[in-house]
């Protein structure tokens, strides 16, 4: 390919070096410069927006998989309820909430929240549902109520597939919040959605906002990785 | 002694869709301090018995008592927390340390936290575990060891009964053999009331002071001591459930100490064993070395007397 040739229109992007303008496969220099006005609160905005939407997705999906794990009848139509909702595409469910909630944070926090719920749920109930039959068996005929039983035993032995979900959740948040960029200027997804609209794609904006997109991925999901050490020391040391 | 008197009166259990009961009008006094053994063939409603009296299966009619209270005057978790329970699978908490799991009703109860950690330490050392094993986690601890935890785990609060459901059933025969063995030292040494189910009879001949033959439909076929049973079996049921070479069995509940030794010298020449072995192993050393007398030791090697074939007759 000749970057040099000469073709009618050579775009500038504010501020052109001669990498920028020349159309390299990368250039430092414009991440450099552009990192203040561009990448680093498109970045922030992005945690922002998964945050939420993963906080929000808890909050509700935890009540629920506590309703469901203590009258199992529920755990059904709660289930077929999100596997629905999660076969809606994201695009797809932006346009639904449109006429209702507009071209707002609400609208792109409501389908993402959507999501970690599908997610959740199920690996909260899966998890509360894992105490084996001996366990809690051996709890209530040393004399646990029902709630001691739920807060000393299903709970801590829950933990690790609620961190699973969560890992899960966040990544998958972390990818699906790109697509807010069709409706808000929010987000990682935002420089990507404006470098792809140049005449000729902006190849460093594009990969430089993919490549935070995903590393954002990866640190969450290193981090709750390390939560999960932490609170289940019990499984780490388990060698039998 | 912290030992509780156990009485079934006339109590029956069906399950919901079974005609047959699973427990049938069963009756029984457990005296304070018995090791007894529910033991049948499966489908004899042992372990529904045995789960009665913790409430953890409700009964259709008829009384529990302990001591004379019903079981049905207390709240069940009250009930439940002053009662030991052991179970085949164990049940530790995996997500607590050993120190934790035998601290669970002690915790309930509200002991304080330095009284429980040195309770947890007693216990670990009378069912024959580390100290130090008290910061480990369920996984990293052999079947048997587990299954000492689980005994500890029951016996923290110091509960004057005990319940055990099948709880050696999952071991290799060595550790259950060891366990059975402590089971029984720790019994003598703990004084309570054990109710303990298992299918295996020579399990039941060995630990029980008492045994409770229960055959399909729940109902009771024998309660009598060891000897007792193997002496006057009841009916054909129970006479085959205990097997043909009972005689042999009964023999296996007395050692030399209980037979009326002749008089030996010690210059006699002949096999010689301790006076503990049982009489029944003595039997077989007679029809191994095929001498007509067996030299009795007493736990210094002198010879306290002479032991014959005929000997043994006499006991049964």
């Amino acid at each position: 390919m000749s970057v040099l040739a000469a073709g009618p229109v050579i775009p500038t992007f504010g501020k052109g070096s001669s990498c920028v303008t020349g159309d390299h496969t990368f250039c430092w220099d414009w991440v450099r410069t552009h990192w203040g006005d561009t990448l680093g609160p498109a970045l922030w905005q992005h945690v922002e927006l998964t945050a939420i939407a993963v906080v929000i997705g808890f909050a509700i999906a935890f009540p629920l998989a506590l309703l469901a794990h203590r009258f199992r009848r529920l755990e059904q139509p709660f289930g077929i309820f999100s596997a629905l909702l999660y076969t809606i595409p994201s695009l797809a469910l932006f346009q639904l909430l449109l006429p209702f909630t507009g071209l707002t944070t609400t609208t792109v926090e409501i389908a993402l929240v959507a999501y970690t719920l599908v997610i959740l749920f199920p690996n909260i109930v899966q998890g509360l549902n894992s105490a084996p039959d001996d366990v809690l068996e051996a709890a209530r005929g040393m004399g646990l109520t029902r709630v001691q039983v739920l807060t000393r035993v299903e709970l801590p032995l829950a933990v690790p597939a609620i961190v699973g979900g969560l890992r899960i959740a966040v990544v998958s948040t972390v990818a699906i919040a790109t697509i807010a960029a069709t409706l808000l200027p929010k987000g990682l997804g935002y420089p990507i959605f404006l470098a792809l609209k140049e005449p000729t794609p902006f190849k460093t904006e594009i990969y430089s906002a993919g490549v935070l997109a995903v590393g954002l991925a990866l640190g969450c999901d290193g981090l709750l990785v390390a939560l999960r050490r932490m609170l289940v020391p019990w499984a780490a040391r388990g060698v039998a | 002694m912290n030992a509780a008197e156990i009485t079934f009166d006339h109590v029956t259990k069906r399950y919901a869709g079974r005609d047959a009961a699973a427990v049938d009008d069963l009756s029984l006094e457990i005296p304070a301090g018995a090791f007894c053994i529910l033991v049948g063939p499966s489908g004899g409603g042992k372990t529904t018995a045995l789960k009665m009296v913790n409430r953890l299966i409700p009964f259709d009619s008829g009384e529990i008592r302990i001591d004379g209270r019903s079981i049905r005057d207390l709240p069940v978790v009250e009930l439940r927390r002053e009662i030991g329970y052991v179970i085949q699978q164990v049940g530790l908490f995996p997500h607590m340390t050993i120190g934790e799991n035998i601290g669970t009703v002690p915790r309930l109860l509200g002991w304080p936290k330095d009284k429980i950690r040195t309770r947890c330490i007693e216990l670990l050392e009378l069912v024959g575990l580390e100290p130090t094993d008290i910061k480990r986690y369920p996984a990293e601890l052999s079947g048997g060891q587990r299954q000492r935890v689980g005994l500890a785990r029951a016996l923290a609060a110091d509960p004057p009964l005990l319940l055990m459901d099948e709880p050696f059933g999952a071991l290799d025969p060595i550790t259950r053999f060891r366990l059975q063995t402590e089971m029984r030292r720790l019994h003598r040494e703990v004084e309570k009331t054990v109710i303990f189910v298992t299918h295996d009879i020579d399990e039941a001949i060995q630990l029980g002071t008492h045994i409770a033959i229960l055959r399909e439909g729940g109902v009771l076929a024998q309660y009598d001591t060891p000897d007792a049973i193997l002496a006057h079996p009841a009916d054909d049921f129970v006479a085959k459930f205990i097997g043909e070479d009972r005689a042999l069995r009964r023999l296996a509940l007395k050692t030399l100490k209980d037979v009326e030794l002749e008089q030996a010298d010690r210059a006699q020449e002949g096999p010689r064993v301790p006076i503990e072995t049982t009489v029944r192993n003595a039997v077989s050393l007679l029809l191994d070395t095929k001498a007509d007398r067996l030299l009795v030791e007493n736990d210094n090697g002198e010879v306290v007397g002479a032991f014959r074939f005929s000997d043994a007759g006499a006991l049964l």
